[in-house]
C-alpha cells in the first residue's frame, strides 16, 4: 500500500467520535496552554502523562499531538495582543505581530497567523505522511552503530550547537546523562547511583523532571524577577478580516514559511524557533515593503507562523520514524509512546500500522478544528489572558503536582519535583537551557544501549561504529556541530546562535 | 551601586564557583559509585560502570570549565531577584509534601495553593486558603471519581465521599 491508501485508512480509523473527542480535548487544551504565558505543550504534555495512563493509547497521543499542534497556534494570540510570546516559537511573531495590534490591526494578523499556521499545518502533515514510509523503509536498515550515531548528533545540536554558550548547554546535557544513570542497569542489572533508596531503583521518571523544570521553575523565576514589566493586552480592534492586499501579502510568506519550517523540524537540531527567525529574514529581504518591517509588516507574522507550525509536524517525523525526539515536547511525547509500552520508531510502522497512520490522519483533522477554534471563538482566548497572575501560576502549580502525585502519592517524589524545581530555577537565573536536560534524561539510556549492543556484536571492537557512510556521516556532523559554535562564539560572531537558542518547545 | 556593578562583571564570580565546586562533587560522585560496581562488561568490553564513568569525567572537565569562566566573571549578568516570594512557592511545596499523606490531597494541596498566590501577591490568605482548598477537592473529586486517579485521602475527602 502507499502512504496515501495508508492516509485514507487512518482517516477513516480517526473518524471514530471517541478519537475525535480526544483531538477536540488536545487542540483545546493546546490552544489554551499556548495562549497562557509561562506555559507552553511540553509542560503540558507532561502534566497529561500520569492522568492519561489508564486511557486509550491512540487516542491518549492523538491528544498529546493536538496539543503539540494547539500550542504553536495559540501561542501566537499572545505575542500579536500581549507582546509576550506564549511559547518561545512565537518570539518573532511578537515582533510584527504586536505591532500591528497596536495600529488597530490585530484582527488581520490573528487571521494571517490563524491561516497561515493551517495552510502550513496541512501541508506539513501531508509531508510528513509522504515521507514517513521512505524514511522507514531506510530506518528498518539501521544497526545500533546508526541509532548511536543520531542520538550524538542529537545530545550535541540538542546543547551546543545553539544558544548563547557551548559550556552551559554541555553542563545541562551531561546533569540529564547523570540522571539517566540512576537506577538498575538493563544489562546486568546492577543498581547504579541509588544510594540503597528503593525509589530511585526505577529511575528518575522523565514526567517528575520535566514537570519540575518546566512548571516549578518557571514559577519560581517569574515569581523572583522584579520589576516586571507593565502587561497590556491590545483589544482585537476592528474586523478580523484580511483585506484582499492582505491576503495578496500574506499567502507567499506562508507556503515559503512551511517550506523552511518542516525541514528544520525534521532535523535533530532542536526547537522550532529556528525555522521562524530563518522565516522572518527571508521575508525581510523579500518583501516590497521592507520599510514597514518593524512598525507591523504583515510578512513577518505570516511567514515565521507558518514556520513554526511546519516544523511542529515536521519534528514527528524524526520522532515517529526513528523514535528520535528532536525539541523538548516531542522527548515528552516519546515518553508518552513508552508509557505504553510503544517504542516509536521504524518497527512501529510495520507493528501497529493503524495506530501510527490514524495518528497522522488526525492532525489533518485537528488542523481543520484547530481553524475554527482560532478564528471564530477568538475572543474566548483573548480573555484566557485577563486571569490575574496568583491564580494563574497557583493552578499551575496545583495541576503539576497533581500529576506527580497522580503517579506515585509519595514524599519521596514530590521531594524529588521540588528539588529539581529549584534546579530549574537555578539553571534559569545563569543562563543554562533546559531542553538538554530532559532530552539526556531520556536518550542517555537509549544511547547506552546502542553502544554497548553495537560492541557486544562487535566483541570490543570501536571500529564497527565507523563501518557504514551512513554512521560516519552523523558522527562528523555532531563533531562540527560541536566544535563550529565554539569556533564561532571566540571570534565573536556568537550573538546569532544565542538568537537562535533552542528553549523549551 | 552603579559603579559597583560595573567592577562585579569582570571579578571572579563567586556564586558560579559554586556551580562548579558542585559540579565538581556530581562528578567524583559518580566515579566514586562507579568504582563499586562489577565490570561485567562480557563481550563488549564496556559494562555498566563505563557510561558513568564517562559522564562523571565529563562533569568534572564541565566543572574545571565553569571554574575558569567564573573566575574570567564570563557568566551572563544575572536579573535581580527577590527570594522572598520564591521562599514563599518552595515553603508552600514543602508544607504540601509533608501534609499529603496526614491531610489529605485537598488540604496540603490548597495550602501550597494559597502560598503560590500569595507569592504573586494575593496576600489574603484567609481568602486564599478556602479557595485553593475547594478547588483542590474539586479536582480531587473529578480525577479520583471519573478519571481513576489515586490522590490521597484525608479527612475532608472522607467527609464527602464515603470510603474514599
Amino acid at each position: 500500500m502507499g502512504a496515501f491508501d495508508l492516509l485514507m485508512n487512518g482517516l477513516v480509523t480517526a473518524a471514530d467520535p471517541m478519537l475525535l473527542l480526544y483531538a477536540l480535548i488536545g487542540v483545546t487544551l493546546g490552544t489554551a496552554v499556548g495562549v497562557l504565558p509561562g506555559i507552553g505543550p511540553a509542560l503540558t504534555v507532561a502534566l497529561l502523562l500520569p492522568v492519561t495512563f489508564r486511557m486509550d493509547p491512540a487516542g491518549s497521543l492523538i491528544m498529546f499531538a493536538g496539543i503539540y499542534y494547539g500550542g504553536m497556534y495559540g501561542g501566537s494570540t499572545t505575542s500579536i495582543l500581549l507582546n509576550t510570546p506564549g511559547e518561545s516559537a512565537s518570539i518573532i511573531t511578537a515582533l510584527e505581530g504586536n505591532k500591528m495590534a497596536r495600529k488597530g490591526r490585530g484582527g488581520p494578523a490573528l487571521a494571517t497567523a490563524a491561516i497561515g499556521s493551517f495552510i502550513a499545518g496541512l501541508i506539513a502533515t501531508l509531508l510528513l505522511a509522504f515521507f514517513a514510509p521512505f524514511i522507514v523503509k531506510k530506518a528498518l536498515a539501521f544497526g545500533s552503530p546508526e541509532y548511536f550515531a543520531l542520538m550524538m548528533l542529537a545530545f550535541v545540536t540538542v546543547s551546543a550547537a545553539f544558544g548563547d554558550s557551548t559550556l552551559r548547554g554541555l553542563t545541562s546535557l551531561f546533569l540529564g546523562l547523570a540522571l539517566g544513570c540512576i537506577g538498575i542497569d538493563q544489562l546486568t542489572g546492577q543498581t547504579r547511583l541509588a544510594f540503597g533508596q528503593a525509589e530511585l531503583l526505577d529511575g528518575i521518571e522523565v514526567t517528575t523532571l520535566a514537570v519540575a523544570m518546566f512548571a516549578l521553575g518557571e514559577a519560581l523565576a517569574v515569581a523572583g524577577t522584579r520589576n516586571k514589566a507593565e502587561e497590556k493586552v491590545e483589544a482585537v480592534k476592528g474586523s478580523v478580516w484580511m483585506t484582499r492586499q492582505d491576503w495578496a501579502r500574506s499567502w507567499k510568506p506562508w507556503l515559503r514559511g512551511t517550506l523552511i519550517g518542516f525541514p528544520i523540524g525534521a532535523m535533530p537540531a532542536g526547537g522550532a524557533e529556528i525555522g521562524t527567525f530563518l522565516s522572518y529574514s527571508a521575508e525581510k529581504k523579500l518583501s516590497k515593503h521592507p520599510e514597514e518591517f518593524g512598525h507591523g509588516a504583515i510578512e513577518g507574522v505570516a511567514g515565521p507562523e507558518a514556520a513554526n507550525n511546519a516544523s511542529a509536524a515536521g519534528t514527528l517525523v524524526p520522532l515517529l520514524t526513528l523514535g528520535l525526539p528532536t525539541s523538548a515536547t516531542a522527548a515528552i511525547m516519546l515518553a508518552g509512546f513508552m508509557q505504553f509500552g510503544l517504542q516509536p520508531g521504524p518497527l512501529l510502522f510495520a507493528t501497529n500500522p493503524g495506530l501510527v497512520w490514524s495518528l497522522i490522519a488526525s492532525l489533518l483533522i485537528a488542523n481543520f478544528m484547530l481553524l475554527v477554534l482560532n478564528l471564530p471563538l477568538i475572543g474566548l482566548w483573548v480573555r484566557l489572558l485577563t486571569i490575574p497572575k496568583p491564580w494563574l501560576y497557583a493552578g499551575i502549580l496545583l495541576f503539576a503536582t497533581l500529576g506527580t502525585i497522580g503517579a506515585n502519592p509519595s514524599t519521596f517524589e514530590l521531594g524529588m519535583l521540588l528539588g529539581f524545581g529549584i534546579l530549574g530555577y537555578v539553571m534559569r537565573l545563569f543562563g543554562y537551557p533546559i531542553a538538554p536536560i530532559v532530552v539526556g534524561l531520556i536518550l542517555g539510556p537509549l544511547a547506552e544501549i546502542h553502544l554497548r549492543r553495537a560492541l557486544s556484536i562487535s566483541q570490543g571492537d570501536w571500529t564497527v561504529l565507523f563501518h557504514s557512510y551512513l554512521s560516519i556521516g552523523l558522527l562528523t556532523a555532531a563533531a562540527l556541530a560541536l566544535i563550529v559554535p565554539v569556533i564561532l562564539r571566540a571570534r565573536g560572531k556568537g550573538q546569532v546562535l544565542s538568537q537562535l537558542a533552542g528553549d523549551e518547545d | 551601586m552603579t559603579d559597583h556593578s560595573e567592577q562585579n562583571h569582570r571579578r571572579p564570580d563567586v556564586a558560579a564557583m559554586v556551580i562548579a565546586a558542585g559540579l565538581a562533587v556530581i562528578g567524583g560522585v559518580m566515579l566514586w559509585d562507579s568504582a563499586r560496581l562489577a565490570d561485567l562488561g562480557g563481550y563488549s568490553g564496556i559494562g555498566p560502570a563505563s557510561a558513568p564513568r564517562v559522564i562523571g569525567g565529563g562533569i568534572i572537565l564541565l566543572a574545571i570549565w565553569t571554574a575558569f569562566e567564573a573566575f574570567r566573571g564570563d557568566f551572563p549578568e544575572r536579573p535581580k531577584q527577590d527570594l522572598g516570594p520564591v521562599f514563599w512557592i518552595i515553603a508552600g511545596l514543602a508544607l504540601q509534601m509533608m501534609l499529603l499523606n496526614y491531610a489529605g490531597f485537598s488540604i496540603a494541596t490548597g495550602i501550597m495553593f494559597a502560598l503560590t498566590a500569595r507569592a504573586f501577591g494575593k496576600r489574603n490568605l484567609a481568602l486564599t486558603v478556602p479557595v485553593g482548598i475547594a478547588i483542590s477537592f474539586v479536582v480531587w473529586f473529578i480525577f479520583t471519581q471519573y478519571l481513576m486517579l489515586h490522590l490521597p485521602a484525608g479527612p475532608l475527602e472522607h467527609l464527602f465521599v464515603k470510603g474514599a
